[in-house]
C-alpha cells in the first residue's frame, strides 16, 4: 500500500469542537478546508451505532446565514415556494445556476418567527452560494453570515429520547420542523432533520457554547461521537445525495431525480433559474439520471464506469460499503433506457466488468419522524 | 527465520522457499474496517512491486504489492467470507497469499522488525 503523507495545506480551519474531537480520540482529516475527525471506534462501529442508538456529528464547517428583506429576491434563486414556509417549517431546496444547473443543494427554514428565514448550506461551497445570493439580492435583501456558531447533528432512533430529556419542547416538532429553544442560557436553532436517514436534529450553538452542550448531549450513554466515514455511508444507504459528486453545476434537478424539490407553484410560475430548461427536459424525459446500484464483492468507488453489454452507459457518483447493507452500495448516472430497478448493469473495477443491478433508493429504509 | 517488512506496510514470513504475505497491523489500523480482499489467482506470477491484490475498506480502496518476485501457491479464502480477518489478526489468521520465492535475495533489502517500528513511528 502506498505510504499516505500529510496533506499539505495552509490555514486549515478548526471548528469550535475541535479540541473535544482530539480529546476524545478522533482521527482527523481536511475535508473542506477544515480539521473533521473522520472517524473515531471506527466507520463500521459508528455507523451502525447510529443506526441502533444515537450518533452525534459536527457538521460545523457548514455555512450558516440568516436572509432578512425582500424574500422574492432570494425565492428566485431557489426552487422552494417561500410564501407557504411558514414559521417553525424547514425545505430542502437547490441553489441552481441559469443553465438549470445544481450549484448546491440547502436547507432553508423559519425558525425565528417572522425575522427572516435561516439557511444551511454546503462547506465547500458556502462563500460561492453566499457570494451569490448576496449580489443577487443586493439592495432587497440582507444576508447576515453565521459565522459564531457551531452546528451539530443528533441522529438515530434514540435521538428523540435524548433530546427530549435536555430540550422537550424540540423533541415534540416532527419532521422539518424548526425553531429556537434555550439549553442552559444558549440560544440553539433546533430543525428535526438530517443526513442519515434517521430520525433526530441539527441544532445550531453559540460557538462558546458549543463544547459544553456537545458534552452535556454526549454525556448520554445512548449517544457516541461520529465522524465524517460514517456520514458518508449512512447518508448514501439513505439514497441522499452528496453535493460536488452525486450533482454538480453541470446536473440538473431533473437528472438527479430531485424534482421534487422544486415546489409545484414555482413550476407553474416558471419562475427559478432554468426553469424552461429543466421542465422541458423533464417532460421529454433526461438523457441520463440517478439512479442507485448494488453489487456483490468489491465496492464501487466514485468515477468507476458503468456499462452494459461492454458499452459505456454511464458513471458512479458514490460508492462503498453499506454496513446497513452488509454489501456494496453507490449511485451514478446511467443512460435512462438502463434506469429501471432490476436492470443488470456491469461497473468496471480495476479493468473487471463487475455484475452490479440498478437498485431502488432508500437502500436502506429512512425512518424520519412525522408524528404519531 | 524472523519476519520481514517492507516500507509499504507489508509483512513476509519465509518458511523453506516460500513466503507468507500479510499487511501489518499498523496498516490495517490505518485503513479501518476491511470490508473485501481481491486476491490474485494460485499460479500467477509477479515481480516484486507488482500490484498483487487490493483491500478495500469502508473508506477506500488500496494496492497490495508483491514485496518479492515469485510465484503464488496459495491464497488466504477465509478472507472471502470474513475480511475482517485483516483487522483481528493482520500478523496471523488475516494473511493474504504465500508466494514461491524466484530470488530469495530479494529478502535481504526488506525491514526487519526494529527497523520496521522506526519507519511507522
Amino acid at each position: 500500500m502506498p505510504a499516505t503523507g500529510p496533506e499539505i495545506m495552509t490555514d486549515i480551519l478548526q471548528t469550535p469542537l475541535f479540541d473535544l474531537h482530539v480529546e476524545m480520540g478522533a482521527k482527523m482529516t481536511p475535508f473542506a478546508g477544515y480539521d473533521m475527525p473522520l472517524q473515531y471506534d471506527g466507520i463500521m462501529a459508528e455507523h451502525n451505532h447510529t443506526r441502533e442508538a444515537a450518533g452525534l456529528f459536527d457538521v460545523s464547517h457548514m455555512g450558516q446565514a440568516h436572509y432578512t428583506g425582500d424574500e422574492t429576491a432570494l425565492e428566485k434563486l431557489i426552487t422552494a415556494d417561500l410564501s407557504a414556509l411558514k414559521p417553525g417549517e424547514q425545505k430542502y431546496t437547490l441553489l441552481l445556476n441559469d443553465a438549470g444547473g445544481i450549484r448546491d443543494d440547502l436547507m432553508v427554514s423559519r425558525p425565528f418567527g417572522d425575522d427572516g428565514l435561516f439557511l444551511v448550506v454546503n462547506a465547500a461551497t458556502k462563500a460561492a452560494d453566499f457570494a451569490h445570493i448576496a449580489s443577487k439580492t443586493a439592495g432587497r435583501g440582507e444576508l447576515r453570515l453565521i459565522e459564531d456558531r457551531a452546528l451539530v447533528a443528533l441522529q438515530g432512533p434514540q435521538a428523540a429520547d435524548v433530546f427530549a430529556a435536555l430540550v422537550p419542547e424540540a423533541a415534540k416538532m416532527i419532521f422539518m420542523q424548526c425553531g429556537v429553544f434555550t439549553l442552559d442560557g444558549a440560544d440553539l436553532y433546533v430543525s428535526r432533520s438530517g443526513y442519515t436517514g434517521e430520525d433526530g436534529f441539527e441544532i445550531s450553538i453559540p460557538a462558546d457554547r458549543a463544547a459544553d452542550i456537545s458534552r452535556k448531549i454526549l454525556a448520554d450513554e445512548r449517544v457516541k461521537p461520529i465522524g465524517l466515514g460514517a456520514r458518508d455511508s449512512l447518508r448514501l444507504e439513505a439514497g441522499l445525495c452528496l453535493y460536488g459528486h452525486d450533482m454538480n453545476e453541470e446536473t440538473t434537478p431533473s437528472e438527479a431525480t430531485l424534482m421534487w424539490a422544486i415546489a409545484k407553484p414555482r413550476r407553474e410560475r416558471l419562475d427559478f433559474p432554468g426553469a424552461e430548461k429543466i421542465m422541458q427536459q423533464f417532460a421529454d424525459k433526461p438523457a441520463r439520471k440517478r439512479v442507485g446500484f448494488t453489487m456483490a464483492g468489491a465496492p464501487a468507488r466514485e468515477g468507476a464506469e458503468i456499462t452494459k453489454d461492454g458499452e459505456i452507459i454511464g458513471v458512479v457518483t458514490s460508492g462503498g460499503f453499506g454496513p446497513t447493507m452488509g454489501g456494496p452500495v453507490g449511485m451514478g448516472y446511467v443512460d435512462l433506457v438502463h434506469a429501471l430497478a432490476g436492470t443488470e448493469i456491469e461497473i468496471l473495477l480495476r479493468g473487471k466488468a463487475r455484475p452490479a443491478k440498478v437498485t431502488k433508493m432508500p437502500f436502506v429504509e429512512q425512518r424520519y419522524y412525522r408524528g404519531e | 527465520m524472523s519476519v520481514k517488512y517492507t516500507k509499504d506496510h507489508e509483512w513476509v514470513k519465509l518458511d523453506g522457499d516460500t513466503v507468507t504475505v500479510g499487511i501489518t497491523a499498523y496498516a490495517a489500523e490505518q485503513l479501518g474496517d476491511v470490508v473485501f480482499v481481491e486476491l490474485p489467482d494460485v499460479g500467477k506470477t509477479f515481480d516484486q512491486g507488482d500490484e498483487m491484490a487490493v483491500v478495500e475498506s469502508v473508506k477506500a480502496a488500496s494496492e497490495v504489492y508483491a514485496p518479492v518476485s515469485g510465484e503464488v501457491v496459495a491464497v488466504n479464502g477465509a478472507l472471502e467470507g470474513e475480511p475482517q480477518k485483516v483487522n483481528e489478526s493482520a500478523d496471523a489468521d488475516g494473511w493474504f497469499v504465500q508466494l514461491k520465492l524466484t530470488d530469495k535475495s530479494q529478502l535481504d533489502d526488506l525491514m526487519d522488525e526494529a527497523a520496521y517500528a522506526a519507519h511507522i513511528s
